[in-house]
């Protein structure tokens, strides 16, 4: 990028992001939050957006957002004591078949936040290993490991 | 990409991929969230500028305004692309896609290709528009549905009488083509002069408002 970069209008950062927030979101939330979260995230990254710098990632800087909101979602949740082993991704909605691997969903809701954020921004989100980093706040190599942990526990959990 | 390679974490890797319960229907359920988050940010004053296009008779026109009005029309040869990136530039990147703001600007151009319309009423915003712009766009903005000026009437007006290329300048940049009628401003003989929309536009639109004979010929 060159030094006279300027932020793209913020209709196509929406537009070249909504997809991987949406899955992010709808991995790690499941269905019935995703659109809160997704609004949020948003949201709150239309008020930020003109104090950014041009050159920044801008898609790791929007899924660090959706992992903070993400958090809140499962803070939240945690604090209304919704029983274990609740529906996730695979939630049932109007017009929805369910996921076809609730077992494995289940699981990934389930882990450790880091690890749950890197198995999703890798596995749905498709993002590398450098912008799983920054959107969770680590080192890449942090990330690294945090993803091969997340795997190796649903390796464990998950029957094959 | 990695090192892993040994079967069951790649089966792993391919089983969370498979079964990722977003891919199918994703793309559609994330235009939908994302229509809905960009019509919310434009009712609710979060974007600075919303835009939207339009079909006409003219073409596809974009139309994009600010808290303060209509900032911005556009004909389909400026590509909508660069259309935006230069109010990002100039005003806010904080522009999103709003067919609901605009929509009193889609209708009043309907009624006025339709000739039912003989003037906008809709409020402007001249944040794009220089001092020597607002006099000369003032000045053309009052001359009225199916009257004509001269480009050196309008530097006259605009107090600035021997700037008629000034002038003729100044048209040429206007924003808000058609709302601002800069197609009324012809040369002192009544050739047509220039228009940054193309001669053929300018000719349209001073038929609709009958400023200009219906004629077969294209001009000479």
């Amino acid at each position: 990028m060159g030094v006279s970069a300027t932020l793209p209008p913020f209709q196509g950062f929406l537009d070249a992001n909504r997809d991987a927030v949406w899955r992010f979101l709808l991995a790690s939330v499941g269905r019935e939050e995703a659109d809160d979260c997704f609004q949020e995230t948003f949201i709150a990254a239309l008020r930020a957006y003109p104090r950014l710098r041009a050159d920044s990632n801008l898609r790791a800087w929007v899924l660090t957002i959706a992992h903070n909101k993400a958090l809140d979602a499962h803070r939240a949740r945690a604090r209304r004591a919704v029983p274990v082993s609740e529906p996730d991704a695979g939630a049932e909605g109007p017009g929805h078949p369910p996921a076809r691997d609730d077992v494995l969903w289940t699981a990934v809701n389930g882990l450790p936040a880091r690890q749950r954020s890197a198995v999703v921004l890798r596995f749905v989100a498709d993002l590398p290993h450098r912008d799983i980093a920054a959107a969770i706040g680590c080192s890449e190599e942090a990330a690294r490991r945090s993803l091969h942990e997340g795997l190796a526990k649903l390796r464990k959990v998950v029957p094959a | 990409m990695s090192s892993v390679s040994d079967g069951s974490r790649e089966s792993m890797r391919q089983r969370l991929r498979r079964v990722d319960p977003a891919r199918r229907q994703a793309s559609v359920e994330a235009a939908a969230a994302a229509a809905r988050l960009a019509e919310r940010a434009a009712a609710e004053g979060l974007a600075d500028i919303a835009y939207t296009q339009l079909d006409s008779p003219l073409g596809r026109l974009m139309v994009a305004g600010t808290s303060s009005g209509l900032v911005r029309l556009a004909f389909p040869e400026e590509q909508p692309d660069s259309v935006l990136e230069r109010l990002a530039t100039r005003i806010s990147p904080r522009i999103v896609h709003s067919a609901t703001r605009l929509e009193p600007v889609r209708r009043q151009l309907e009624e006025y290709f339709t000739g039912r319309r003989r003037r906008f009423e809709v409020p402007l915003d001249w944040s794009l528009i220089g001092p020597f712009g607002w006099r000369v766009l003032s000045a053309t903005a009052a001359i009225p549905y199916g009257g004509v000026l001269s480009y050196s009437e309008v530097a006259g007006v605009a107090g600035s009488p021997r700037g008629s290329r000034a002038t003729g300048n100044a048209l040429g940049a206007n924003p808000i083509p058609i709302v601002i009628p800069c197609h009324r401003v012809l040369r002192s003989g009544g050739a047509l002069g220039g228009y940054a929309g193309g001669l053929e536009r300018k000719r349209w639109l001073l038929e609709l408002e009958g400023a200009l004979a219906p004629s077969q010929q294209r001009r000479a």
